[in-house]
C-alpha cells in the first residue's frame, strides 16, 4: 500500500538541534498581520485552552469552542496524578534526553522520535509557565517544588497539586484563555458541537457546530483549524473517561481526509474501581500513585472465596512482584493490566464477580502507620469508600484494568498538521507522542506542549505558506455542510425505533471491550468486524432518538456520538487486525513471547497505520509511515 | 451484578420539567423500581431516562460530565439541598444507598436569578465565566514565565492557595445562598491569587473588577449565613471570604 502521502516534515539535523532549527527556518507573520488571521480552536481542554490563549496573546484572531457550558469543565479537569518535566530538581539524573528515551521506550518504540525530544524539551517551559499562573503545586517545607515518582519512572520528574493535578492546569490554561477573552481577543462558544468540518480547494477552512440550547447550526470560517477534541475511550461505552468526551469531531475530520492514526492503540489503566452492576455509566480511576505503597495480589488457589482477610500470607500470590522483581508492583500500565486480567481468566479473580485484584495497604499502614497513608491517600480512600462502601483502611482495595486513554487519533505531522492542509489536531486527539502505550504524567505534558510551545510557531508556517484566500461563511461549501448535518439529525430523528442510543453505545462496548481490548486475536478482531457492522446496522434502523431538532436534546447529541463509535469501532478493530504483533497496549494473542509478554515484530511493524476513508461501509486504505530510529537502539521493553 | 436483587428499591421522584427558559416549568412524578443501592445518583436517572423513552416521555435534561466530583457539571438541587444530603459530595458521587426503599426524592435545578434555566434541570452559569474573564488570572503571556524554582513559596502558603483553589465551580454555593450570593465563588479565586507571590501585582485591581462584574451578573449580597460553605462539595471555608474582603477594602483604600 502506498505511503506517498504520508510526509513527517521532520527537520534535518541532530535530534538536540531540530526544533531550534526548525523554528528559526519557519516563516514569520508580521506582528501587525496577524490579526487578519482567523484561527478556530475547538475544545478547551489543556491543549486547545493553552493553544486558543497562546495564539490570541500573538495576535490571531481565535474562537474557541467546547461541548461543556464552561471552558473549565473539559475532561482534562479529572487528571489526578501528576505532570512530567525533566527539570531534574531533584538531581536524581533526568535530563531531557532520559525523559526522551522513557517515553520512547515507554511507547514500545512506536512513537516519533523527533516529536518525542520535542515533547521532552519543551517539558521545562510548561512548568515554569504554569507556576507563573497562580498554579498551587505541591511544595517542600523550604519553598520549592516536589516531585514524585510516577508510572514506573526510575526519577522523581512528577509535578502534582494534590490529587487534582488536571483541575489545577487546566484552571491556570483557562484563566489565560478567559483574560484572552475578557479582552476581546477570544470569542467563546461553550455549548457547541462540532459536526462538520469545511473544506475549500482542500484546505481546512471553517466548521459547522451545532448550538447545543438553540439546536441551531453555525457555521464559522477561518484560515487554520485546530482540533483539540480528546482521545476517543468512551468507544468501549465504559471507561474512566468523562461522558461527553467523543469521536465525532475528530470523526467528521477522517471523512473529509484526514488520517487516522494507531486507531488501535488504546491504554487500559490497571487501578480502576470494578464494575458494580449493569447499570453503570461510568468507571473511576484510582491514581496509579497508589502503587507506589499498595501491593497487588490473588489468592493462589483457584476459586478461593475466603474473606482476604483469611488468607494466610502464604496462600497469596502478590503476582507483579513475582513476575516483575525489579519494578514489582511498579510495572508499567499495560503489563500490570493484562497481568491482571491473566490472573481472572485463570478463575482467581476476587469481588462477588471474580473480576478484580486486591490492591492492598496493610504493609504499609504497618510500616509507616496510617497517618502517613492517609496523607498521601486519603481523598483516594475517601473516593474509594464513597464509591463501593467499604474502608480500604480495613479491608483491601479490589480493583480492575478499565479503558482510560487513546495514543491513536488524527494522523499528524512534526507540525501537528494533519493531511489535510490547515487542519491541526493537539492533544490526546492528535496521534503523536506516545506510541503504543502511554506513560503516566505526559498526557498533561504533551496537552500543553502542543498548545502552548508547539502550534504557536507551527500554525504561522502554515499561514504564511498558504494563499491567504480569504473564505467568507456564506460561500457554498458551508450551506453544503450545514445540509448535511441537517439532513442527519432528521434521519435520526424519524427513525423513531425501539432501543435508546445508550443501549447501542452498551453493546458496541461489550464488543470491543471483549475482543478488541485487553488482548486480541485474528478469530475475535473478525467477528468483531462483523458483529459491529451488523450493529451499526441495526442502530440505524431501530435507534429511538425523542424530542425534536430544536432547543436542548441531549439524546440526539448521543445518538450523533454513538453512530460514529459505531464506525470507528469498526476501524480500530480492522487496525488491530492488520497488526500482526503485539506492542505496547496492543496485544495479540498470536504475537507472545514463551512467558507470555509482547512480542513485537521491528521488520514489519515499525510503522505507524495511517487509515483513509474511503466510504462508511468500504474498508479505508491503510498507509503507512516509517519509524527511523536513529537516537534510540530498538530493544525489547524488559521490566523484570 | 444483578438488576433484580432483593435490596433494590423503588423510588418516588418529583422532577422539575421546564421545556426552556421561555416556558414555564412544573414538578412531575414517576416511580422507578428496581433501583439498585449501588448505582450512583445519576445512574439511577439514566434509568429514569430510559424508562420515559420507552414511555414515548422526553427524558430529563441535566448536566453532567466526569461522574467524579471534579467537572462542576452536575448541580442538582435534592430534597432542597444542594447536591443532596451528603456532605463534601457532588451529585454526581452521591450514590442511592443513601436512600431506602419506598423514598420519596425531590429534584429541582439550581435556583438563581444569575443561573437562568436552560431546560429541566439545567441551567447557565456562564455569570462565573464573564467572573473570571474580568480578573480572575494572573496576566502572564506564554513565554514570559521565569524558572519555576526561581520563587520560594512556604508550603503552608501553597496549602491554602491549593484549599482554595480546589473550586470546581459548580454554583452550589449560589443555590444554598438565600440571596444567591456568589462570594465563595468569587472569594476562592480572589485568595488563592492573593496568597500567592505570582497574584500579588494585580491583586488589587484583581478583586475590585471581579467584585464589580459579580455585582453587575445579578447575584446577591453576602449576609454572613455559611450556607455555601455546608454546600460546597469541596469544603471551601468562608475564610476566604473574609480575607476577599480585606483585600477589597485594602483595594478601595489604594485609590
Ligand atoms: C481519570 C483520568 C485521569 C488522568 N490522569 C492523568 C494524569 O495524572 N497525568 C496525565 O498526564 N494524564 C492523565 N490523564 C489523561 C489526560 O487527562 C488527557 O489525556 C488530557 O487531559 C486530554 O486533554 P485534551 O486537551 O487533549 O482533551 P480534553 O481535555 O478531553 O478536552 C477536549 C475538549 O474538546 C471539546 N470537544 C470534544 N468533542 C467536541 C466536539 N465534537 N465539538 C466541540 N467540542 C468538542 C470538549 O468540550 C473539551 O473542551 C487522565 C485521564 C483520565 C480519564
Ligand atoms: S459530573 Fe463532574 S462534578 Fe459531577
Amino acid at each position: 500500500m502506498s505511503s506517498h502521502k504520508l510526509d513527517s516534515k521532520v527537520p534535518s539535523g541532530s535530534i538536540d538541534q531540530k526544533w531550534n532549527q526548525h523554528k528559526f527556518q519557519s516563516k514569520m507573520i508580521n506582528p501587525s498581520n496577524k490579526r487578519k488571521y482567523k484561527i478556530i480552536v475547538v475544545g478547551t481542554g489543556l491543549a486547545g485552552s493553552s493553544a486558543a490563549a497562546s495564539l490570541a496573546q500573538l495576535g490571531y484572531e481565535v474562537s474557541a469552542f467546547c461541548i461543556q457550558d464552561s471552558p473549565r469543565r473539559a475532561h482534562s479537569i479529572a487528571a489526578q496524578g501528576g505532570i512530567n518535566a525533566a527539570k531534574n530538581y531533584q538531581n536524581d539524573g533526568d535530563s531531557v534526553q532520559r525523559l526522551f528515551y522513557d517515553t520512547i521506550k515507554g511507547g514500545d518504540f512506536r512513537a516519533r522520535e523527533a516529536n518525542v525530544y520535542r515533547l521532552a524539551q519543551v517539558s521545562t517551559s510548561i512548568i515554569d509557565q504554569c507556576v507563573a499562573q497562580g498554579v498551587p503545586f505541591a511544595r517542600e517545607y523550604g519553598g520549592t517544588l516536589s516531585n514524585r515518582s510516577f508510572g514506573g519512572a526510575q526519577v522523581s520528574r512528577t509535578f502534582y497539586a494534590r490529587g487534582q493535578t488536571g483541575q489545577q492546569l487546566l484552571l491556570g490554561a483557562y484563566s489565560a484563555l478567559m483574560r484572552m477573552v475578557g479582552l476581546g481577543k477570544v470569542k467563546l462558544y461553550p455549548r457547541r458541537e462540532m459536526t462538520e468540518l469545511v473544506l475549500v480547494d482542500g484546505h481546512a477552512k471553517g466548521a459547522v457546530f451545532k448550538n447545543l440550547i438553540t439546536g441551531e447550526y453555525e457555521s464559522h470560517a477561518a484560515d487554520a483549524v485546530i482540533l483539540a477534541t480528546g482521545g476517543y475511550g468512551n468507544v468501549y461505552y465504559l471507561s474512566t473517561n468523562a461522558m461527553a468526551c467523543n469521536t465525532s469531531a475528530n470523526w467528521a475530520a477522517y471523512k473529509k481526509g484526514a488520517f487516522f492514526g494507531n486507531p488501535c492503540y488504546t491504554q487500559i489503566h490497571p487501578t480502576c474501581i470494578p464494575v458494580h452492576g449493569e447499570n453503570q455509566a461510568k468507571l473511576t480511576l484510582m491514581s496509579e500513585s497508589l502503587r507506589n505503597d499498595g501491593r497487588v495480589w490473588v489468592p493462589k488457589k483457584v476459586g478461593d472465596t475466603r474473606p482476604p482477610d483469611q488468607i494466610p500470607a502464604e496462600e497469596r500470590d502478590y503476582y507483579l512482584e513475582r513476575i516483575y522483581p525489579s519494578f514489582g508492583n511498579l510495572a508499567p500500565r499495560d503489563i500490570s493490566s493484562r497481568q491482571a486480567k491473566n490472573m481472572c481468566d485463570e478463575g482467581r479473580g476476587v469481588g462477588s464477580s471474580g473480576l478484580a485484584v486486591y490492591l492492598d495497604f496493610k504493609d504499609a499502614i504497618q510500616r509507616d502507620g496510617k497517618s502517613v497513608v492517609e496523607g498521601k491517600y486519603g481523598n483516594l480512600f475517601d473516593m474509594y469508600q464513597r464509591i463501593t462502601a467499604e474502608n480500604p483502611y480495613d479491608v483491601p482495595m479490589r480493583i480492575f484494568p478499565a479503558v482510560h486513554y487513546t495514543m491513536g487519533g488524527l494522523w499528524v505531522d512534526y507540525n501537528l498538521m494533519s493531511t489535510i492542509p490547515g487542519l491541526h489536531v493537539l492533544g490526546e486527539a492528535n496521534f503523536s507522542d506516545h506510541g503504543a502505550n502511554r506513560l503516566g504524567a505526559s498526557a498533561l505534558m504533551q496537552g500543553l506542549a502542543d498548545g502552548y510551545f508547539v502550534i504557536p510557531y507551527t500554525i504561522g508556517n502554515y499561514l504564511a505558506a498558504s494563499a491567504s484566500k480569504k473564505i467568507e461563511t456564506n460561500h457554498e461549501a458551508f450551506k453544503e455542510a450545514t445540509e448535511a448535518s441537517l439532513i442527519r439529525e432528521n434521519k435520526f430523528l424519524n427513525i423513531k425505533g425501539s432501543k435508546g442510543a445508550m443501549e447501542y453505545h452498551k453493546d458496541l462496548g461489550k464488543i470491543m471491550w471483549d475482543s478488541v481490548g485487553m488482548s486480541r486475536s485474528e478469530a475475535g478482531l473478525k467477528k468483531a468486524i462483523s458483529d459491529i457492522q451488523k450493529l451499526r446496522h441495526e442502530f440505524h434502523q431501530n435507534v429511538n432518538v425523542p424530542g425534536s431538532a430544536k432547543g436542548f436534546n441531549p439524546e440526539l447529541i448521543r445518538a450523533f456520538r454513538v453512530s460514529d463509535f459505531l464506525e470507528l469501532g469498526e476501524v480500530m478493530a480492522r487496525d488491530a487486525l492488520e497488526r500482526n504483533e503485539s506492542c505496547g497496549g496492543h496485544f495479540r494473542d498470536e504475537f507472545q513471547t514463551e512467558d507470555g509478554e509482547a512480542k513485537r515484530d521491528d521488520e514489519n511493524f515499525c510503522h505507524v497505520a495511517a487509515w483513509e476513508f474511503q466510504g462508511v461501509d468500504k474498508a479505508p486504505n491503510r498507509h503507512q509511515e516509517k519509524l527511523e530510529f536513529e537516537n534510540v537502539k530498538l530493544s525489547t521493553r524488559s521490566y523484570k | 451484578m444483578n438488576n433484580s436483587n432483593k435490596n433494590n428499591m423503588t423510588i418516588h421522584l418529583k422532577v422539575w420539567r421546564q421545556a426552556s427558559n421561555k416556558e414555564k416549568g412544573k414538578m412531575e412524578s414517576y416511580t422507578l423500581s428496581d433501583v439498585s443501592p449501588d448505582m450512583s445518583f445519576l445512574e439511577m436517572l439514566d434509568q429514569l431516562n430510559l424508562k420515559l423513552m420507552k414511555e414515548k416521555i422526553e427524558p430529563v435534561s441535566f448536566d453532567h460530565d466526569c461522574r467524579e466530583g471534579i467537572c462542576g457539571m452536575c448541580s442538582l438541587m435534592i430534597n432542597g439541598h444542594a447536591h443532596g444530603p451528603q456532605l463534601l459530595t457532588t451529585t454526581c458521587q452521591l450514590h442511592m444507598r443513601e436512600y431506602k426503599d419506598g423514598d420519596e426524592i425531590v429534584i429541582e435545578p439550581w435556583r438563581s436569578r444569575a443561573f437562568p434555566v436552560v431546560k429541566d434541570l439545567v441551567v447557565d452559569r456562564s455569570a462565573f465565566d464573564k467572573i473570571m474573564a474580568a480578573g480572575g488570572f494572573v496576566s502572564v503571556n506564554t513565554g514570559s514565565a521565569p524558572d519555576a524554582n526561581g520563587t520560594a513559596i512556604a508550603k503552608v502558603v501553597a496549602d491554602e492557595a491549593m484549599d482554595a483553589a480546589q473550586c470546581i465551580g459548580c454554583g452550589a454555593c449560589v443555590a444554598a445562598c438565600e440571596n444567591g450570593s456568589a462570594m465563595l465563588f468569587v472569594a476562592a479565586k480572589v485568595s488563592q491569587l492573593s496568597l500567592l507571590p505570582q497574584g500579588q501585582p494585580e491583586a488589587a485591581s484583581r478583586v475590585k473588577s471581579m467584585v464589580a462584574k459579580m455585582d453587575e451578573m445579578g447575584f446577591g449580597n453576602c449576609t454572613n449565613h455559611s450556607e455555601c460553605m455546608a454546600a460546597c462539595p469541596k469544603g471551601i471555608s468562608v475564610e476566604h471570604i473574609a480575607r476577599m474582603n480585606r483585600d477589597f477594602l485594602k483595594s478601595s483604600l489604594l485609590q
